[in-house]
Parts: C-alpha cells; structure tokens; sequence
C-alpha cells in the first residue's frame, strides 16, 4: 500500500531508554499535503516520535517508511533520504562559523551539487520571502531567537525537501517572536507543504494543523481533525490536557 | 661583568654551544610539535567518535592503553627507555630519538585536548548537520572541527609552549640543546650565571613569540562572535 500520496507509514514504532519506554508501538500514516500538528503532555513522547522519523534518534522496534524505502533499515541511504526531510529544531541549531548566507548554501552546494551562483540565488529568494535578505552577511550570534528560527526554516527549505518536521520550534523564542515564526509556518502550509510540528501553541495547532495527534505516554491517544480533537476530545488525558493549556 | 660576558660567550667561540643548541632545540620541538599534532589529532578523533556514537571500540580501547601509559609516566623516563630500550640495539640520530619521544608524549595531550574542544561543541550541530544529510564525516569537517579548534585554540598554544621547554631535558641522552649547551659553557667556564640565564633568555624570547602568534591567530577566529 504505497501510494503517491503517503509520505511517511510509521508501523508499530517503540523506542525506550534503558528501561524507560518513551514510544510504545505507534502506527500512523502522514499523507502529502498534510499539515499533521502533535500535542501532548510533556515526556509523551512527541519529540522522540518526530525524531525518529529522520532517525536523530534510532527506533528501538517496528518500521517507518518514508515514500515507500525503509529508513529503519540499516541497508539505506540515511543521509540520502534526510535530504529529502527538513527538520527545524527547538534550538535553532544555525551552524555557528558560518555566515547565514553559508549555512543555507552549503547543503544545496555540497549535498545537491548546484553551483555556488545557483545555491546563492535559491537562498536569496527564500531569505527574501522571510524578510531577511539584509541579514545574509551577519554570524548567527548577531541575529535574534525570531530570526535565527525563520533562518533555520529557510536552510532546511533550501534542500526543497517532501516534508518538514518542527522539533517545537517556538518553544525557545521570547514571547513576541513567536508570531513571526507562525506567520512563516503558516505559509508554508499554505503552499502545500507536507508538514509535522511537535508544538505548544494550540492557537498554531487549531488554525492551521489539518490533523491533530494527541500523545501521552508514549502512544497515540486520539488522532482527528482540529475540531474533533480541541471540541469534543473523547479520552480524559485530552481533556485534562486541553483544559489546563487552554 | 664585562668580563664575564667575554669568558662566557667569546672566548672561543663559546657562543656557538647556544646557537648549536637552539638549532637543535627548536627542530625538535617543531617536529615534535607536527607528530603530536597528527597523533593527538588521529587519538582525539578516535576518542570523540567513539564518545558520540560508541563505534570504534577497539581502537578506543588501545588508545586509552596509549594515553594511560603517556600521562602516568614522566617525560624523562620515557625519553631514556625510548632511547635506551627500544632504539638499544639501532644506530639512531638523537635528534630523532628525541623527536619521537617528545611527540608521542605530547600527542597525548593533544588528543584529549582536541576530543575536550569536539565534545564542547553543541551536539545540536551535529543534529543540524546531519538532518541536513551529511554524513558524519562531513559534519565534522563542515561545522564541528572549526569550531572545535577554535575553542582549544589557547590549550593548544600553551601545549605548544610546555613541549618547547620539556625539550629542556634532552641533554638526558647526550643531546645538545639549549640546555645543555649553557651547561657545557659552565662547565668549562665554572661561572654558571652568564651562560644559564642567557639561555633562560632565549627560551623566554621563544615563548614570547609563540603566544603572541597564537594569540594573533585567535584573534582573527574570533571574528564571527560579536
């Protein structure tokens, strides 16, 4: 059952720790185009969950297909296949001795093989549609947390990946720099993009997620649309969570 | 005083026991210095590797072997039983017994040095690199090495200096360095002042010059911090 449309097929997925069981056995189809939003108490397991998709962190049971090819197999082409899944990260994460201009062209450069003009006129027309082309030339410790975010979306988009994931990605900002990063999530989602975001911001989740995952102890506890989930939640781990974030 | 100065590094050409000397002195310390480099660098690699993914067990192992036996040892005693041990039965240059004792001995320094500057670095770099799709491999030579090697920039320049000194101790083997030739200029001139501080002098000068290159080169990588 692989169709065009399936992005990734996570099949009875399970990671622990040691002793400690952070995912126990989730299944779940992401499918092109999907804007897939997971919330969950804290130590649900979300970030371990999206981790595991580009395998930052290694799966201890199950499969994850990712357009049809095993990532889990130790045969594949990890780094291949990353290349087609963005991930931004809570931290940011922007490559420190490199300007921004450099940390969005060297992945295009060196991993894609576009020239140093093609790879420069791709990351200029993403910083520009972000508003920060003036900041091409600056190190990552002369930007703000707003920034640096927007920038790291814009690296992993410069890949021209079939999927982004979001390690909660405003989760480091200070308060007033979270909209611009949305705004840009937004319009990526708007753009079609296939998408997955670990997040806190349930405003994010009910406006723009077109699928909601609820997460706690490490499995998948409702899974539905916005309205199902935010309004009518059936367990009471959702509506205790949802109660207290809201 | 002035007289002094004649007996000491006129007279018969005295002087040339200190330049002879610093000669010697300073092609064993920068050819020590480049075979620890490569050493420390290869053990350190090995090391860091290890720590972040837990592959290379063998190698790790034998290179804990390596820097256990280096670091727990004086750096006279390994000079004499490299020279009287293991080079007992061949006909080696000195200079070369010298060079590889030196350097292996500050390889070990180095290694841990540069595996502490890998392991400062944020492993959320490491993250970005590979969620990029590097490789490990590039991830390092990209992102984490630089600024690893900016990080251990100052450790590494005092190694630097420690092993220029320990240099000092060569004359253990009948080898003529700096050291060693001051002392041959008070042996034969039983005045110990002169010849011992001008070679003070010259070690001084070196080290003088050595930092302030280091701390011209940190300098310029610093450059992208505010």
């Amino acid at each position: 059952m692989n169709d065009n449309n399936t992005v990734f097929e996570v099949k009875n997925l399970s990671k622990s720790f040691g002793d400690l069981n952070v995912l126990r056995g989730i299944d779940l189809t992401i499918k092109k185009g999907e804007v897939l939003v997971v919330i969950g108490p804290s130590g649900s397991g979300k970030s371990t969950f999206l981790r595991c998709l580009n395998r930052l962190e290694e799966p201890s049971g199950g499969d994850i297909l990712f357009e049809g090819n095993s990532i889990v197999d130790k045969k594949c082409n990890i780094d291949k296949l990353r290349q087609k899944i963005g991930m931004v990260f809570q931290h940011f994460n922007l490559f420190n001795n490199k300007t921004v201009l450099r940390n969005i062209t060297i992945g295009p450069e060196k991993l894609l093989g576009l020239s140093e003009e093609e790879a420069k006129k791709r990351a200029e027309k993403l910083l520009e549609r972000v508003n920060l082309l003036d900041k091409k030339d600056a190190y990552p410790s002369q930007l703000s947390g707003g920034q640096k975010q927007r920038i790291a979306i814009v690296r992993a988009l410069a890949m021209e990946p079939d999927v982004m994931l979001f390690d909660e990605p405003t989760s480091a900002l200070d308060p007033e720099m979270v909209g611009e990063v949305l705004e840009v999530m937004k319009e990526l989602a708007r753009d079609g993009m296939t998408m997955a975001v670990v997040t806190h911001e349930m405003g994010f989740a009910r406006e723009v997620g077109s699928r909601v995952l609820f997460m706690a102890d490490g499995e998948v506890i409702e899974d539905g649309t916005p309205e199902e989930i935010f309004d009518n939640p059936k367990s009471d781990a959702a509506k205790n969570f949802l109660k207290c974030v809201l | 005083m002035a007289e002094q100065f004649y007996i000491n590094f006129i007279k018969d050409d005295r002087w040339m026991y200190l330049v002879q000397g610093l000669k010697t002195t300073i092609i064993v310390a920068l050819f020590a210095v480049l075979l620890g480099v490569a050493l420390g660098f290869t053990v350190g690699m090995i090391r860091s590797t290890h720590d972040k993914t837990g592959k290379l067990k063998v190698a790790n192992f034998i290179c804990n072997i390596y820097l256990t036996i280096i670091r727990g040892t004086p750096v006279l005693l390994q000079l004499l039983i490299i020279y009287f041990v293991v080079f007992a039965s061949v006909n080696v240059d000195k200079v070369i017994v010298a060079i590889i004792a030196f350097g292996i001995n500050s390889g070990a320094y180095v290694a841990e040095i540069i595996r502490s500057g890998i392991m400062a670095v944020d492993q959320g770099q490491m993250e970005a690199g590979r969620s990029l799709g590097f490789s490990y491999r590039q991830t390092m030579i990209h992102f984490i090495m630089p600024q690893a090697f900016k990080n251990v920039l100052p450790a590494l320049g005092n190694e630097f200096i420690v092993l220029l000194k320990e240099t000092s101790v060569a004359g253990y083997i009948a080898l003529q360095d700096l050291t060693k030739g001051a002392d041959i200029i008070r042996s034969q001139t039983y005045s110990p002042f002169m010849p011992l501080m001008g070679a003070a002098i010259i070690y001084l000068v070196m080290v003088m010059i050595l930092s302030y290159f280091v701390k011209r080169l940190e300098k310029r990588l610093r450059k992208n911090e505010r």
